[in-house]
């Protein structure tokens, strides 16, 4: 049975660690779903939440052979239901004089916002979780969608705890 | 037989005193050149050997690597070097270093150093780089190797910085050498070797906070693993290379007396417990014994000890040891439950998880006594009486290589070390050699490098120059490598050749018998008896300086091996021609499940009669 789990996997900030850690996902034949990497709030870490599509042994092996890359210093597997995800969603509409006002109120309704307006379409961002992003965009269909630019989902722990002190103790205490 | 004379090879020059033991002499910020800093770097870790090829991105470091303590060993291809390293590394447990230019010259080493990564050899590749304003413009002799090379090594670094030279090469080391050894790769910019620097040794500190190999098991799991141990009828010791490379062959023979069970070596352990042993079963797998194959499919437990569950020791997986509760001891993690699902993992060095083992079973023995074993022993000894290891007489009256093979082990005895290529004489030298000690045994497992004999064994010989080493290698391997009998020959490692020419790419000719209906589609090689002898081996032993020795007569085979014993003044190679349709059993073809073994070609043996 495949399922959907999200990791966040903490990385030094070192040339290459992306193409490492995207390159051991195609060389073991696992799925990803989506994959997203950026700073974190120490500078010699990176962070790179990544959406996998597994059966339940092959996520442990998943987390085993990526904790076998130098680079990594730590991997989390955050729950649904402990963590809060977020995709950002960037998407241009066919909106004329005739359109517009409907397109505008599906905006409303999902929070979004219009980044960019033209008197042929509007530019819309939008950020959520994946459901409320495909519902949103399964609105604006009916207008007619010019273009979709996606980014992967991000996610962070509930809760007070933080994912990167332990990992930051490491980096400053000499091996 | 060659009895021209030969001109005297060059004397080598006696090898270099060993260093110091690494960090002995600390050095703070002395100025020198980037190139300066990678040799220093070397010698402070404690190199004495590289094997390597010069060219023009690395050509910096060969200067003052020519005024080095560390000997050079000027190799003809830099897969010769990147093998030769790695039998350096198996012969002694030492990282093994290989040193090669950039482009061409590195990705020459991509075959050594993937055949290292799947080996779990302990190594360090340094290789030079174009300058770093070249890179990523397709420059000359550009190539990406770290890119390359990241699926097949442990670790890899690019140096662009001279400051960073000391600190990189440190954790190659540390990293080639713990946790899981593997081929680790030092990509070093030419700029930043020839630019000046300072040296500092040690390095204040390694920056590897994500490497955190664990090597002290967890008492608990211990604890379970010894009960098991202590209470199964029907157990077997699964012994992979990890036990070789964890210098674990004392506990391991500790474990074997106390526990009373049998032991299976795989390809990779051969050697780590003595053949002698009267438990030993021989080698699992493929071509295993018909008791080493049995023990497992009949196991109520497997332990599994520094081995993978690889594809040609389970057969088809889902009917691998069907009723056995497994226990897997690794070093590596990510080996535990990947193909096989372990009852008890144990992550830990395998000398101390033997160790912990071994006290903790005789603590369940004390309290519980032995298991009674009797019944299992009876049916194991009942199949290795009925299926001994053997052949078949040829019938075309040429040599049986599997003869050939015995009698090298017998006469040359078991302090030598064999490097074999990769094949059908591989298959007879792990069957029909009798080893009786650790890193006696070096051969490409894991990738199944043809080619790797003749440098490996150049390796180890090198590291162990007291050792007399052999080579067994086939007629189609020994023509991947033999461009490295020159270096043998011009640096004075006499190793000694054994081919076993049956004239074709023997394995794939066996296939080709049993499955392709014996359509012979290129594996004849044209080497052999009444044949054009395209190489003619004997005269290419001598064209390289080397004794060219050949052998077609079974009673000859005792004579020739004696006399190449005898010549150690420079490398010997023996032809020896044999049938070429000679195959290996018994064998589970690839595929199917290990209960469908065959004993020889029709005969399956039944596992279950006399039990």
């Amino acid at each position: 049975m495949m399922s959907r789990h999200t990791l966040s996997v903490l990385v030094e900030n070192k040339p290459g660690v992306l193409t490492r850690v995207s390159a051991l996902f195609a060389r073991r034949a696992f799925n990803i779903h989506s994959l997203a990497v950026g700073p974190t709030e120490h500078p010699e870490i990176s962070r790179i939440t990544v959406v996998v599509d597994v059966e339940s042994n092959p996520l442990e092996q998943v987390t085993k052979q990526l904790n076998k890359l130098v680079n990594v210093l730590k991997i989390v597997e955050l729950a649904p239901h402990a963590s809060v995800q977020r995709e950002l969603l960037l998407v241009k509409v066919k909106a004329d004089d005739v359109s517009r006002t409907a397109v505008l109120q599906v905006v409303e309704l999902f929070r979004a916002h219009v980044v960019d307006v033209t008197p042929e379409a509007v530019t819309i961002e939008a950020t959520g979780g994946e459901e409320k992003l495909q519902a949103l965009l399964a609105s604006l269909e009916p207008y007619g969608i010019r273009e979709i630019v996606q980014s992967g989902a991000v996610a962070i722990g509930r809760g007070a705890k933080s994912m990167t002190d332990r990992a930051l103790e490491r980096i400053n205490r000499p091996a | 037989m060659a009895n021209v004379p030969h001109p005297a090879p060059p004397r080598p020059q006696p090898p270099k005193p060993a260093l110091a033991p690494a960090d002995a002499g600390a050095v703070a910020g002395e100025a020198m050149t980037g190139a300066k800093s990678v040799v220093r770097s070397l010698e402070s870790v404690g190199v004495d050997t590289v094997f390597g090829i010069p060219g023009g991105a690395i050509l910096p470091v060969y200067d003052p690597l020519f005024d080095s303590s560390m000997r050079h060993i000027l190799v003809r291809h830099e897969q010769g070097a990147g093998h030769a390293a790695a039998g350096y590394a198996a012969a002694t447990g030492k990282v093994g270093v290989c040193m090669a230019t950039s482009g061409p010259g590195a990705t020459n080493l991509v075959t050594a150093i993937a055949d290292a990564n799947m080996d779990s050899v302990p190594m360090v590749a340094i290789t030079g780089q174009v300058a770093e304003a070249l890179i990523g413009t397709d420059g000359f002799q550009e190539a990406d190797i770290v890119g390359i090379t990241m699926p097949i090594t442990k670790h890899s670094f690019l140096i662009t910085d001279p400051a960073d030279i000391p600190a990189r090469i440190a954790e190659a080391f540390h990293i080639a050498s713990t946790g899981r050894p593997g081929p680790v790769l030092v990509d070093i910019a030419k700029s930043a070797m020839q630019a000046e620097t300072t040296f500092s040794w040690p390095p204040a500190h390694l920056d590897i906070p994500g490497y955190r190999p664990i090597t002290k098991p967890h008492i608990k799991q211990i604890k379970e693993a010894a009960r098991l141990l202590a209470t199964a009828r029907r157990p077997v010791l699964y012994v992979g290379g990890g036990s070789i490379r964890a210098g674990a062959s004392p506990e391991l023979q500790e474990l074997t007396n106390l526990s009373g069970a049998p032991v299976v070596t795989t390809l990779m352990a051969r050697g780590a417990l003595p053949d002698s042993h009267p438990q030993h079963l021989g080698m699992p797998g493929m071509h295993g014994t018909v008791a080493a194959v049995a023990a497992l499919q009949k196991a109520d437990l497997v332990v599994a000890l520094g081995a993978r569950f690889d594809d040609r020791v389970t057969g088809r997986l889902d009917s691998f040891a069907p009723g056995a509760t497994v226990v897997h001891a690794d070093i590596d993690p990510a080996e535990i439950s990947k193909n096989r699902f372990a009852d008890v993992p144990i992550v830990g060095d395998l000398k101390e998880v033997l160790g912990d083992l071994v006290a903790e079973l005789e603590r369940e023995q004390t309290q519980h006594g032995q298991p009674d074993l009797v019944a299992w022993w009876n049916m194991l000894d009942n199949l290795r009486d009925t299926y001994p290891l053997g052949w078949t007489p040829t019938e075309d009256g040429l040599l049986a290589p599997q003869h050939v093979i015995s009698r090298l082990g017998e006469i040359s005895g078991p302090e030598t070390i064999f490097a074999a290529g990769v094949g059908q004489h591989q298959m007879w030298a792990a069957q029909f050699i009798r080893y009786q000690n650790p890193r006696t045994w070096l051969n490409s497992g894991g990738l199944g490098t043809m080619g790797y004999s003749v440098p490996a064994a150049m390796g180890a010989k090198v590291a162990r120059p007291e050792a007399t080493v052999w080579a067994i290698d086939g007629d189609g391997c020994f023509q991947m490598t033999n461009q490295e009998l020159a270096t043998c020959a011009l640096e004075g490692i006499p190793i000694k050749v054994a081919i076993i020419n049956n004239s074709s790419l023997g394995m794939v000719r066996q296939w080709q018998t049993l499955f392709y209906e014996e359509r012979y589609s290129n594996t004849d090689l044209n080497t052999g008896h009444e044949t054009v002898r395209i190489p003619d081996f004997v005269k290419l032993a001598e064209a390289y300086g080397c004794v060219g020795l050949r052998c077609d007569k079974v009673a000859d085979v005792d004579a020739t091996i004696k006399q190449a014993e005898e010549i150690n003044d420079r490398p010997v190679v023996v032809d020896f021609v044999v049938s070429r349709d000679a195959m290996v059993w018994p064998m589970v073809a690839a595929g199917v499940s290990n209960d469908d073994i065959q004993y020889a070609r029709g005969i399956s043996p039944d596992f279950e009669r006399d039990e």
